[in-house]
């Protein structure tokens, strides 16, 4: 496992830093209304490295693009690109930058 | 220039004086702004159209909610991080602030103004408090016929001094009854529906509709007469034909009670529901701009002003309920978040998260009439609500 969250960070997606700022707001923000803003959870389950470190990078970005039948969690991929979802699994996984 | 000098120094004094609480005021004009980002509150003047100031260190407000007392003083602040703050509206200074649980939705104050309830995701379950110092009086954790420990949701006030909640995971709704504050009584209705994710009570009181999530319809509680059960309501409402994915939670408080019509955002489609507060049977749907998130019925009943989820979130539009028609559509800046009028309903404040303002519109001309700025404004809340069952 630790080898998979390696792996990803080293191969951690190139996003151009306006679009990073745009992610970055739209997790706190949009994300951040059933993850909680701080991301420690609410009606949807904390994003903290801690509760991600164990969990498949694949699967992550997978949830993000798809959503998870018979959850509140919607599937983002009119919204997102591929390339833009693992880079958002990243950086959940480092710990999310702040948005202001 | 002296004269004019000494007008300032009168002027300067008066407002120290003013800052210092000796000038006798109401408070029925005011109101209290969220800033979610920066765990602050700004307390609001609908006279003055103006912010009397700041109240910072109130925690994680990205989420958060507001119940008044019954003296339209204090305003208890519901936030994110299980955080229960009374806030003084007349000295703007914090009076007591206790974190109570882990994560929290929202809250509401019994009828007698004695007891704040406070409902948790996390560990699920509802805590009243004493509304006076805050100290703990009852603590009901939700733990569901199936042994499922639930995320509370749709926490009211009911006449009869009662608190009525639901549980998401369960699929239950709760009635406390608080007469004996330290031993609630509870009436538990399982089986309700799948994955009530919020709720509502009508204005008289009367009815406590909870919004599924997990499948079509509301489940309907008639308060007056608990034996009855719970019934489905609205089945058509929802998520018929073509799902759309959900990218934010409807409100239910926002549901817009009219009196003889109630309308209500359809979970997952481009719609409003107005239904009759009576029987609720369907009267009609209306095509809207995107999924709507709150739907408040301006004072008077005539219109109903909505906003919506991501990424129609910089669009309100208005509803003429005699026509059932959406008569206007605004672009106020982006990422309205709520909407909520003055107490006679002349003036509507908006807050937009993402232009780090509040609008505030005349509801008969549409104009915009004022802006203030506030970060990262959520919820606009105004005493109004101390006197109202439910809010």
């Amino acid at each position: 496992m630790a080898l998979i969250f390696g792996s990803a960070s080293a191969d951690s997606p190139r996003i151009d830093p306006e679009r990073q700022h745009e992610l970055v707001r739209l997790v706190r923000q949009d994300c951040g209304s059933c993850h909680g803003m701080q991301l420690h959870g609410g009606l949807g389950p904390a994003l903290t490295p801690a509760t991600l470190r164990d969990k498949p990078v694949e699967s992550l970005v997978s949830t993000i693009l798809h959503g998870r039948p018979d959850t509140p969690m919607p599937p983002w991929k009119s919204f997102l690109s591929e390339a833009e979802a693992a880079w958002i699994v990243d950086s959940l996984q480092r710990g999310f930058p702040d948005a202001r | 220039m002296r004269a004019r000098l000494s007008a300032l120094l009168l002027l300067t004094l008066g407002a120290l004086a003013g800052c210092a609480g000796h000038e006798l005021r109401g408070t029925g004009d005011l109101g209290v702004v969220i800033e979610r980002a920066s765990g602050s509150v700004q307390i609001l003047d609908t006279s003055q159209r103006a912010s009397l100031g700041k109240v910072a260190g109130l925690g994680d407000l990205s989420h958060a909610s507001i119940s008044y007392s019954r003296d339209a003083r204090y305003a208890y602040v519901f936030g994110r991080d299980g955080g229960l703050t009374k806030v003084d509206l007349l000295t703007r200074r914090i009076v007591r602030r206790v974190i109570q649980g882990g994560t929290s939705i929202g809250g509401a104050i019994s009828p007698d103004g004695k007891l704040v309830a406070v409902a948790n995701y996390e560990p699920g379950g509802v805590k009243v408090f004493d509304a006076n110092d805050l100290s703990l009086v009852a603590d009901i954790p939700a733990v569901g016929a199936d042994g499922t420990r639930s995320k509370v949701v749709g926490l009211v006030d009911a006449p009869g001094q009662r608190f009525v909640f639901s549980l998401f995971e369960a699929g239950e709704i709760w009635v406390a009854d608080m007469r004996e504050p330290r031993q609630p009584a509870l009436r538990k209705f399982s089986g309700i529906g799948r994955e009530p994710y919020d709720g509502m009570i009508t204005s008289d009181g009367r009815h406590y509709a909870a919004g599924l999530f997990g499948e079509d319809g509301v489940a309907l509680l008639d308060l007056w007469n608990l034996d009855a059960g719970v019934k489905r309501a609205l089945v058509a409402f929802g998520r018929h034909g073509e799902k759309l994915p959900v990218y934010k939670m409807p409100h239910l408080e926002g549901w817009a009670a009219t009196g003889s019509q109630i309308v209500l955002p359809a979970v997952g489609k481009h719609e409003v529901i107005i239904a009759d507060q009576h029987d609720w049977q369907e009267v009609a749907r209306v095509p809207v701009a995107g999924q709507a998130v709150f739907a408040v019925a301006r004072p008077d009943g005539r219109q109903v002003w909505i906003n919506f989820a991501y990424p129609d979130n910089g669009t309100v539009q208005v509803l003429d309920l005699p026509s059932r028609r959406i008569v206007q559509t605004l672009t106020p800046g982006k990422g309205v978040l709520h909407l909520e009028f003055s107490p006679r309903g002349e003036q509507v404040w908006l807050s937009l998260r993402d232009e780090n303002r509040i609008e505030i519109y005349d509801p008969d001309t549409f104009a915009r009439i004022g802006t203030l700025p506030a970060e990262s404004p959520s919820g606009i809340f105004f005493t109004v609500r101390a006197h109202r069952i439910g809010l």
